[in-house]
């Protein structure tokens, strides 16, 4: 064999990625980085909703487009876009088992996460070019 | 042919939630999945309100009248209770992830701290937001 793994799945298995993906550990280190992350970029967040409740539309728009908040509610909503595709895959993999809905389910994930991720890093974007 | 139908059955599946006694460590474990999941979703509060502003006037002005309608403010009561809960739950697992506090004695006083210490920051976070909002 020219590429050879250590597994003890049948080879049919593997081929129908019933075997391990072999990326578990970086997955794991990708859900703790994002989730050191998140910590102070959580509360920073809390504290800017805070700071603009009941504000008008116009001084929301200056506050979120402002340098430094906008890249902390980039860098918050980045961080947990992928955070939580992580976690979603984790829960997925747990529950779902028939073959067509895990991977509806695993596609509708990663469709979810980009969509919400991106839209939201388009807003504040928008904002920022805006002031 | 008994051989044939035997392979058709459904395979055996390993014990499940529902045959474990329930203590409060497996509780905890199921609260973050759970706060996990909720946030999931309610991250399209989080960009809806973005592209509100991003939009224009009308378009905060719903998502402020939404916000402040009474189930609004349930609804964001208890996402901040499960943003809270969950950050505090996974400080408690990086806490984990160092080898400490894994004791029996320890494991009951952090988990009893993640519950009451999320209920009582979002009660400080509300009160604050009370407070200042114009």
């Amino acid at each position: 064999m020219a590429h050879e793994t250590k597994t003890v799945h049948n080879p049919p298995a593997a081929a129908r990625y019933y075997g391990s993906a072999h990326t578990g550990t970086q997955t794991f280190w990708h859900q703790r980085i994002t989730s050191v992350a998140g910590v102070p970029l959580t509360i920073a967040f809390i504290a800017i909703v805070i700071a603009l409740l009941g504000r008008s539309h116009a001084t929301t728009g200056q506050v979120l487009g402002s340098p430094l908040v906008a890249i902390v509610v980039i860098l918050f909503v980045a961080s947990i876009a992928y955070h939580m595709w992580i976690g979603m895959q984790e829960i997925i993999v747990d529950y779902v088992h028939g073959p067509v809905a895990k991977y509806l389910a695993l596609f509708g994930n990663m469709f979810f996460c980009s969509v919400v991720g991106l839209a939201s890093i388009y807003a504040v974007l928008k904002l920022s070019n805006g002031v | 042919m008994a051989e044939a139908n035997l392979s058709r059955r459904e395979r055996p599946l390993s014990p499940h939630i529902q045959i474990y006694k329930w203590t409060l460590p497996f509780l905890m474990s199921g609260f973050h999945r759970v706060t996990g999941f909720v946030l999931y979703f309610g991250f399209a509060l989080i960009a809806w309100w973005l592209l509100a502003a991003a939009s224009g006037p009308s378009a905060y002005a719903n998502v402020q009248w939404f916000y402040g309608t009474f189930i609004g403010r349930l609804v964001l009561l208890g996402y901040t209770w499960a943003l809270v809960h969950h950050t505090l739950g996974g400080i408690r697992h990086l806490f984990w992830d160092t080898g400490r506090g894994l004791g029996d004695g320890e494991i009951d006083w952090l988990a009893r701290a993640t519950i009451g210490g999320s209920i009582v920051l979002t009660l400080i976070v509300w009160t604050i937001g009370y407070l200042v909002m114009r």
